[in-house]
């Protein structure tokens, strides 16, 4: 301010100023000149649109292309299969080597396949499979109930939050196993023990995540609603879950491998017959029996599981927020 | 010289007022506190374009919080026709999970618009900031300026009779804001609309206003104001533009200055700084 002031001396104002503004003022001038005094301001309002439009399209940097299809698929899909496969070959390469010794068994790639395939038949394997994703499933379902319950009364309640927000911390760093003594003790070996397990897995997360992102949510977001005439409910609905959904959601996220780490821990403690087989129940089966290939063959399919849900849900969601507020990192 | 000083602009005061300031007072925390505004009486006329500046400290931003309805007044009364206004930040604000448009619609949702109506007139308000083509852009996908003007589009959907601008145009560089200038004016033109303009820029104070009214600094009080008669289109660097901020610099400059002094004067009174001076001597 004190410069623009100390330089207003007469005739060389002016030319500081349009130095300033450079070609689009000296454009302006000329453009001024030639023209009539009558329709001076529609012209002004033409210059100003092209004007406008000129700037904008500078502004607006080279729209992004999409990369094609093929492109993505070679740089998301090809690594991690790459890797699967080195890691086969040198599992094969191992066994065949005879690396293992004494007491210490492995079997290969193709011992597990069939102990899969063969030994338990993909009917049994199937069943045991459903059994732990149905009840994944229905833990995952309630811990959102429960956890977005949780989660909103403890983000909005300052007393609560004071009392409440340490403890949902700590049980995130609990290991869930850590409730199966308990509640076998409570309620015996039934799906309510298993459930338990899972809940308190999942839902610190949900609830620590959908505070996160009540947290997070930019006070002039509220003030910008406010004014736009949101109140109560309509805040909460238009402004506030809204702004508050990428948090909630990688809390979601993080919820469910929790659940379902929990689940195959509680499932291999917790054994049944009347809790029908889970893919937990399998791999305690393969200890009893010293079936190691259907051991590993259980892990694996504990991982594929964990890793399909997340990467097939979760993860596209999480993705797809991100880039729509241009926070995505890539 | 188109450039008049009225300092008490009793005409003013006899005809309707589309915002009215009497006795306004602002402090936060305890009555006792230095108040941030004290004893502001501001009357802005139906369609008038007032700008309000001041240094840092003044609560300008303050003065337009408690005038959109977002913060209580300590002291004194607002009103404003129609009930509410609609404001307008330095950063867009533009919500970053809707589109352009998207942004528009809900505050025509918010105001009662019906849906078929929505698509429409967002579109209408767009093409007035000259944005058609931005309707299904992201905020993160528009330039600084094309924000604001959605943002300005947002505002002129809540179709308040009051738009209240704090620093819209700061965080913007000075060719953008030049045209936005030029876009504001044009706009405030063409809908009639009362703009009550914070800025801590003297010439875009100069080049904009019908009224520029300067705040001193804690407390915020009127300190003086102008009436600028310079007809629109202006140009900032029209000379009759920057004779008027020249004037306004020099008094804000006087303003800035009386704290200079104040804290001199208050130093040497202060105990903390005698109880130094002992425990030195000591």
């Amino acid at each position: 301010m004190a410069n623009e002031t100390a330089t207003f001396e007469s005739g060389s104002f002016e030319d500081a100023s349009i130095d300033a503004s450079g070609g689009v003022g000296v454009g302006i001038d000329s453009a001024s000149a030639a023209t009539a005094a009558k329709p001076v301001a529609d012209n002004s309002q033409n210059r100003l649109a092209t004007l406008e439009a000129g700037l904008d399209a500078l502004d607006t940097a080279a729209v992004k292309t999409r990369r094609p299809w093929w492109r993505v698929l070679i740089s998301r899909v090809l690594p991690p299969v790459v890797a699967l496969v080195v890691t086969l070959a040198i599992w094969d390469l191992l066994v065949v080597m005879h690396v293992h010794s004494g007491e210490i068994m492995l079997p290969g790639p193709g011992d597990v396949w069939d102990s899969l395939t063969t030994n338990w038949g993909p009917s049994r394997m199937g069943a045991a499979i459903w059994d732990s994703v149905y009840r994944a499933a229905i833990g995952f379902a309630a811990s959102v109930v429960i956890g977005t319950v949780i989660g909103l009364l403890v983000a909005r309640i300052a007393p609560l939050r004071a009392a409440v927000q340490p403890l949902l911390s700590g049980l995130q760093n609990l290991p869930s196993v850590a409730w199966v003594p308990i509640g076998i003790i409570w309620f015996g070996v039934t799906s309510a023990t298993i459930y338990t397990v899972v809940l308190l897995g999942a839902v610190p997360s949900i609830a620590v995540g959908l505070i996160d992102g009540l947290d997070r949510v930019p006070p002039i977001y509220l003030r910008v609603g406010r004014n736009l005439g949101a109140r109560g409910l309509d805040s909460v609905r238009f402004v506030l879950i809204p702004a508050a959904l990428p948090g909630y959601v990688s809390g979601m996220k993080q919820g469910w491998a929790f659940a379902w780490r929990s689940l195959m821990a509680a499932e291999l403690i917790a054994i049944s017959p009347s809790l029908g087989p889970g893919v937990g129940q399998v791999m305690k089966f393969a200890q009893d029996n010293l079936d190691l290939s259907l051991a590993i063959g259980s892990i694996i399919i504990i991982l594929i599981i964990g890793i399909g849900i997340n990467q097939l849900f979760f993860a596209p969601l999480e993705r797809r927020l991100l880039r729509t507020r241009g926070l995505s990192r890539s | 010289m188109t450039v008049t000083i009225d300092e008490a602009p009793s005409a003013r005061t006899l005809t309707e007022a589309a915002v009215r300031l009497s006795g306004v007072s602002k402090w936060f925390g305890k009555e006792t506190d230095k108040p941030v505004l004290d004893g502001i009486d501001l009357t802005v006329a139906p369609g008038e374009f007032v700008c309000l500046l001041g240094a840092s400290g003044c609560g300008k931003s303050t003065l337009l919080n408690l005038v959109a309805g977002l913060d209580p007044v300590s002291a004194g009364s607002i009103e404003v026709t129609g009930g509410r206004a609609a404001l307008m930040f330095q950063e867009s604000a533009l919500f970053p999970w809707l589109t352009a448009a998207g942004n528009i619609e809900l505050a025509l949702r918010l105001r009662g618009v019906g849906k078929a109506q929505r698509r429409s007139e967002a579109e209408r308000l767009l093409s007035l900031v000259r944005l058609e083509g931005a309707a299904h852009k992201r905020a993160h996908e528009l330039s600084g300026g094309m924000r604001q003007r959605v943002a300005l589009a947002r505002a002129l959907a809540q179709q308040a009779e009051v738009l209240l601008m704090d620093e819209p145009f700061a965080a913007l560089d000075a060719i953008t804001r030049d045209v936005l200038h030029g876009e504001l004016t044009a706009l405030w033109q063409e809908t009639g609309v009362t703009v009550l303009f914070v800025t801590h820029n003297v010439r875009e104070a100069a080049r904009l206003g019908q009224r520029v009214i300067l705040l001193s600094s804690r407390p915020g009080r009127v300190a003086r104001e102008w009436q600028v008669d310079i007809p629109q289109p202006r140009r900032i660097e029209d000379a009759a533009v920057s004779e008027l901020a020249r004037e306004i610099t020099d008094e804000l400059h006087r303003e800035i200055t009386k704290h200079a002094r104040f804290a001199q004067g208050s130093a040497t009174q202060r105990s903390g700084i005698k109880s130094k001076e002992t425990r030195r001597d000591g």
